[in-house]
């Protein structure tokens, strides 16, 4: 048992070191405002070259080249906005992790939430109709109905 | 039996709308076959190339700058003596450069002595090569791997971008015509 939790504190241990990683310390800049603001803009930016990784996970030269790429700009003045609009311009939209919330993006942001609404009021429908059933007939029997019905339960009674 | 009139076409609606929907993305799945989304297109695609300046790979070539692209419609290749694919576009290239193509090299991050063993070795279409060793230039071109080739018209624009190794198809169906187009 206390051996099965010291793996386990050990695999914590290095998956929450991990992502410290792939960046090299020569990379890291000097003042700690301005490393803060590279590490929140490279969370933002995708690897182009492992693509589901920004560029502060992947160990790509390409990651690495962004990464110093951020720093150069944010120490030469630009605002988090202008360093990514840099990158932008090179690299095209897809080089935002989190997709743009634009003309050309609208179904795919809105579509979750809209088959959320349409699934839901399918199933408020459902359960609207089940509480609310059909009234019974109220149209009395015949008189022919009504002898055949006394008949039928006489035979029964027999 | 139940009452006819709304219930009943609503409940064909229940069957038909789902139906019509599953077409709807089985058309657009299907329009997406062979589509490979890893290739990133271009943000460069209709504007004016970089600004840059390189310095000259071998002595008797001159080296890169933008100021070369503004003449006539000319490709510019970013190949390196380490990428394994760019051997596989090379002997396309040199089919092109003997047909009057002018092709522009630039020689990402790579070390002279062994771009030139390669390009002594492999054959050498350029009539120009930029050497740029850190890569700086070429991240202002957009580029995320090797090889990539642009296509750069007679005024510095660029008009098309090919991701990874040029192909027959690429080069019959898209560089051919465009270069044509633009050398009028």
């Amino acid at each position: 048992m206390r051996r099965a939790v010291a793996i386990l504190l050990a695999a914590v241990w290095i998956g929450l070191s991990a992502p410290a990683w792939t960046m090299l310390p020569s990379e890291r800049l000097t003042d700690p405002k301005l490393e803060a603001r590279a590490r929140a803009i490279g969370g933002e930016l995708r690897c182009l070259v492992c693509q589901n990784q920004s560029i502060d996970d992947s160990n790509s030269d390409l990651a690495h080249d962004l990464r110093v790429l951020v720093r150069t700009r944010l120490a030469a003045g630009d605002s988090d906005a202008q360093t990514i609009a840099y990158l932008v311009a090179r690299y095209g939209k897809f080089v935002l992790l989190r997709p743009p919330f634009e003309p050309a993006t609208y179904a795919l942001w809105l579509s979750p939430a809209l088959i959320l609404v349409l699934g839901a009021s399918g199933i408020a429908l459902r359960l609207h109709r089940r509480k609310a059933p059909a009234p019974a007939r109220s149209v009395p029997l015949s008189a022919v109905e009504e002898a055949r019905l006394q008949r039928l339960l006489e035979e029964r009674a027999r | 039996m139940g009452p006819c009139g709304v219930r009943s076409v609503a409940r064909q609606l229940l069957f038909i709308v789902p139906g019509f929907v599953f077409l709807g993305f089985a058309v657009v799945f299907y329009a997406g076959i062979g589509h490979d989304a890893s290739r990133v297109p271009s943000a460069l695609i209709g504007k004016p190339a970089p600004s840059f300046e390189l310095p000259a790979l071998v002595g008797d070539r001159p080296g890169l700058a933008t100021a070369d692209l503004r003449t006539k419609p000319v490709l510019v290749n970013i190949f390196a003596s380490w990428c394994v694919p760019c051997r596989t576009e090379h002997p396309l290239l040199m089919r092109l450069a003997e047909q009057g193509v002018v092709l522009y090299g630039i020689n990402f991050k790579d070390r002279p002595e062994e771009a030139r063993a390669w390009l002594a070795n492999f054959g050498d279409p350029y009539q120009r090569i930029g050497a740029d060793r850190a890569g700086a230039s070429t991240i202002d071109w957009g580029v995320y791997g090797v090889p990539e080739t642009f296509l750069v018209d007679g005024t510095g624009m660029i008009r098309f971008k090919n991701v990874g190794p040029l192909t027959i198809g690429v080069i019959n169906g898209t560089i051919l015509p465009l270069l044509r187009e633009h050398s009028k």
